[in-house]
This record gives structure tokens, sequence and C-alpha cells, in this order.
């Protein structure tokens, strides 16, 4: 097919995803409901007064004010990646639904980028819910705080492009637990979510300054903590060259896959 | 006839003779082996043109070519006179595909699969729910519209992935073997619709390897094997052609039977069991085996596809 690949047809795909998940949103709801409070318990009964307060950029910080926004933005990404892993590949292999919308005018490209637009649009609405859930626990400042729902975009989208990139090159739905255990869980530990990578030793620090949830987990924390600071900047300009160069990788790759 | 599958427009026969797919030296090789060879045929308005063929004779290799789903090696492929290669776009808008697998959307209800996928045509929501009332009477599943597609029996999933091919009224209706799997009377039911659409107007090309649905549909085809064609025409006219208007078939017949046919040049076919005589038989060779056959067990009937069908594509089991 000749002509302009991407175009603003990916939107068709994005509804169709929309149309199934009001059918089932009561049910999606209820993780990032309930997730945040379980965290916040756990870690606020549990681990705060042995932990007291984190440094964050030369101040410290209260542990619950810390760990808020790490969890907002694990909730970014495992919704944005488990649904362009678990979620496409289901769609592509088992359901053929990629393979029906091929015979239409769309072309794959339109389809993964309606798939990984819908992954980032589920990490906006998971984000909405769980701010919703701690901010009368006074976790998160206001007006600065909103931004995080943009940038729950921003992260959605990196995310469900790197879901995607694994999702074109995995071969059968058991091996997805190899990019979970190798890139989702590290990350959720180490990078910047329930402590300080400045506690990593130095050379951790720059394998954490490497991985996206580390930014996204900051730009989190700076706007939870009502702290438009120049850093914030680095870490958007991470995320958003890491999804300019993953977004089309994940294109090509299931370009490759899907057509024979 | 009740409300025409065409929303818009008179619809209705058009005048034939005009060329919907001219296809020319298709080629498809996946590595090193070429699961199409060098393909080539037309598909005329409101015809139902059928390609017919074993189990990995390159059918659905080759209606793949057409629903854009995978480039060419080699060859050229021009549908409603653009060029596939070009106009790819332009041509799935006004194709309709029923693909083997059953690809309904099982997170959907069958009224949502077809709305949905009216969205894939950038039909507004209003026309996409008049079509989708027309679509879902003429396939009689009115009565089923709600509920989810993993409760339709085998049949009913069939004529709902039919009913979606015909969501953007297309003028060519694409079926890779539409009724593989199902039993008699549900094969019946969709024969029922194809033909209905074929009354119509609508050009239907149609892969199948069953022989009473090639006869019954087509008005012409394609015999491929090993993605080459082995004859093209009516169906009709190819049995004529190839083997007669009678075969003569002989149960367990006797090794000196056997021999005799065999001296007697007759052009037969031999099978376990079974010995199969062609040759524009008649009358006169059927006398002449029936002395020699002795009790029962020899036929005369008439000639059909799946006798060109064997002759040409031979008798060995495609896996």
């Amino acid at each position: 097919m000749s002509g302009r690949r991407l175009t603003w047809r990916f939107v068709r795909v994005w509804q169709r995803d929309l149309t199934v998940y009001r059918k089932i949103w009561k049910i999606s709801l209820l993780p990032p409901l309930l997730e945040p409070l379980l965290y916040l318990a756990a870690f606020g009964v549990g681990l705060s007064g042995l932990v007291g307060a984190m440094p964050h950029r030369g101040t410290l910080v209260p542990y619950l004010e810390f760990i808020a926004p790490g969890l907002l933005a694990i909730n970014i990404m495992q919704n944005a990646f488990f649904e362009t892993t678990y979620g496409s590949f289901v769609r592509m292999v088992y359901q053929k639904t990629f393979g029906a919308i091929l015979a239409t005018p769309l072309s794959v490209e339109e389809v993964i980028a309606g798939e990984i637009a819908w992954a980032a649009t589920k990490s906006v609405i998971a984000t909405a819910i769980m701010m919703a859930v701690i901010t009368p626990f006074g976790l998160i400042q206001y007006p600065e705080g909103l931004l995080i729902l943009p940038l729950a975009l921003l992260g959605g989208l990196a995310f469900g492009a790197v879901g995607m990139v694994f999702t074109a090159t995995l071969p059968s739905i058991e091996v997805f637990n190899l990019p979970t255990f190798l890139f989702v869980t590290p990350m959720f530990l180490f990078g910047g979510t329930f402590f300080s990578t400045e506690r990593l030793p130095p050379w951790a620090q720059v394998v954490a300054q490497g991985l996206p949830l580390t930014h996204l987990a900051e730009a989190a924390r700076g706007l939870a903590l009502g702290r438009l600071e120049v850093a914030l900047w680095w870490n958007l300009a991470y995320l958003t060259v890491f999804l300019g160069v993953v977004f089309p990788v994940a294109l090509v790759l299931m370009r490759r896959r899907l057509i024979e | 006839m009740g409300g025409s599958w065409r929303v818009e427009g008179p619809g209705g026969k058009k005048p034939p003779g005009h060329v919907v797919v001219e296809a020319q030296g298709l080629v498809k090789a996946f590595g090193g082996a070429r699961a199409v060879d060098g393909v080539s045929f037309r598909v005329r308005r409101g015809e139902c043109f059928g390609i017919l063929g074993p189990n990995g004779a390159g059918k659905t290799t080759t209606v793949r070519l057409i629903h854009g789903f995978s480039p060419l090696t080699a060859g050229s492929l021009r549908v409603f006179g653009l060029d596939l290669a070009t106009d790819g776009r332009a041509i799935k808008a006004r194709i309709g595909v029923c693909q083997q697998d059953n690809n309904l959307d099982p997170d959907l209800t069958v009224q949502e699969n077809l709305e949905v996928f009216a969205r894939y045509f950038d039909l507004p929501r209003r026309e996409a729910r008049a079509r989708a009332d027309r679509l879902l009477a003429f396939i009689a599943l009115e009565h089923r519209r709600h509920a989810p597609v993993s409760q339709l029996s085998g049949g009913m999933m069939r004529r709902l992935v039919l009913a979606r091919a015909l969501i953007n009224d297309p003028d060519l209706l694409i079926l890779d073997e539409p009724t593989t799997g199902l039993d008699p009377q549900s094969r019946h039911q969709v024969w029922g619709k194809v033909q209905e659409l074929k009354g119509r107007g609508l050009t239907v090309l149609l892969t199948t390897h069953y022989m009473d649905e090639a006869a019954r549909l087509c008005d012409r085809l394609l015999i491929v094997d090993h993605g080459r064609v082995l004859v093209e025409g009516p169906p009709a006219e190819l049995v004529a052609t190839h083997v007669g208007q009678e075969v003569i078939e002989i149960e367990d017949p006797h090794p000196e039977l056997v021999s005799r046919v065999r001296a007697e040049g007759w052009s037969h076919e031999e099978l376990p069991h079974r010995l199969v005589v062609y040759a524009g038989a008649g009358e006169e060779v059927y006398r002449r085996l029936g002395e020699a056959c002795g009790r029962g067990g020899c036929a005369l009937r008439v000639a059909t596809l799946e006798d060109v069908f064997l002759k040409l594509t031979g008798r060995d089991l495609r896996e």
C-alpha cells in the first residue's frame, strides 16, 4: 500500500477498544481504585515509621509523599504495558482481531498506533482514579498535580510502545513472563519508586537513569510535590525521545510480523 | 426480496463483461517456496468466480493477495481498474472479505460486531445502525443481536461474518472457504444467502475445496494445485471436456475387468476397491462392461466436478 501508512484512522481502533472497555469498565476500575490503598496501608503503616523520610533533589520528603507518585508511575507503566503485551497479543493471535481489521481500509500502522493510543488512554483513566483516591490523604499538591494526567498520557504512550515491541517479537504468550521479569520488575523495584535512586551505588544510579520508569517517577514526584523544577524538563525530554525511538520500531516490527 | 443489501441507489444487476479483478502472473513466495506460482485470471462484474483446489494449493494465499494482506512477489493485480500496489486503501474500501478463520470480535455482541466494523469504513453512526439492522434481518439473526458472539452456533457465526463483510456495501465479495466445518443445514443457508447476493448482481470471488459448492455457486472457476492453474471454465464445461457426460463406477472390480479396461484403452482411474471409467463412456461401454462385471457393483452415473478434480489433482492425500 502506498501513500501515508499512518493517518487519523488509527482512532477507529482506539474506538473499538473503548467500546469494549465501556462494557467491562466496572471490573477495570477496581485495581486502580484498591491497589493504591493497599500499598499506602502497607507502606504507610508498615514501613513509614522505619523509613521516615527519603532524599529527593536535595530535600527530605516524608515517605508516604515520596512513594505516592512512585505508585502513580508504576500504575501508568503497568496499565499501558500489560495492555499492549497480553491484551494486544490475545487480540492479534487468539482473537484474530487485527487480521479482520486489516481487510478494511486500515493499515497495520493504524491498528498498532490505535492499540498504543488506547493503552495510554487506560493509563490516564487509571491515573485519574488513583489520584482521586490518594488526594484526600494530602499526597498531591494542586494545581501542579493536575499535570500528572498529561504526563500519564506521555508515559502510557512510551510504555505502550515498548510493550508492542515485545508483542511484535515474542513467539507465544508464555514468553511474556520474560519481559515482565527482566524489564518491568527491576524498574518497579529500582526505578526510584519505593526508594530514592540516590541510595543506589554510583554505577546502579547510572543504570537507573537509563530506565524510563525512573524518569516517569521523578516527573510525577516533582508534580505531586508541586515543584516545577528544571529537572522535570530533563525527565520529559527523556520520555519523549524514548517514545520517539520505540514507537516507530514497534510499527516496523509489527508490519514485519503481520504482513507475510 | 425485502430491502436490498445495498443501502442507497438502485443496486440491481450490472451489465456483465466488465472486469472487476484482473490478475496476471501472480507469484507469491515464502522464503524459497512458491505458494502461488504464475496464476492469472479475470473476474467479471456480476459473476461468481471460484478458485477450487485441494488443501495447500494456494487458494487462500491467492485471495489474500487481493484483500491486500500480503504483497506480491511478482505479477500484477488490478481490482476495479485500480492497481493494488498503489491504491490498496481505495480497493479495500470497496471489497467485503469473509476470511477463513472465524475472526468475529469475541469482546463484542452480534450487533456491535457490525457497528464497530462499520467504523473502520468511516460509516456515520446512524448509517451503521441502519445497515446493521438490515443485515441482521438478511441473515436472520435479529433475535440474537445482543448476544455475545461466543454464544452463536457455527452456522450463525458464518452468517454474521458474511453480514460483516457486507457492511460497507461492497462491489466485490471475497469468500474464503465459506462453509468449511459447517453442518449440511448451515451450508445450505450460507449458499442460499450467497445466491441471493449473486442474484442482486454482486460480484463474488470464492475459494473452496467442496465440489458441490463450486458447482452450485460458481459461474466460472479455476482449478489450482501446487500454486498453478490446471484448468479454467464454467463447471459444466469442465466436466464435459475432461470426463464427459457420464462415468461408470465399479465397486471391487475383478482383476480381469481392470486389465480389460486397460486393454481397451478407456480413460479410467483405479482407486482402492473402485474403478472409475471416463471417456464419455456412455451406453455402449456400460453395456460391454456390464457383461463383464457380473453381479452388481457397476453403476453408470452423471459425471461431476469431483471427477474432474480428482482426475486433475490426483489422489494423494493432502495434509
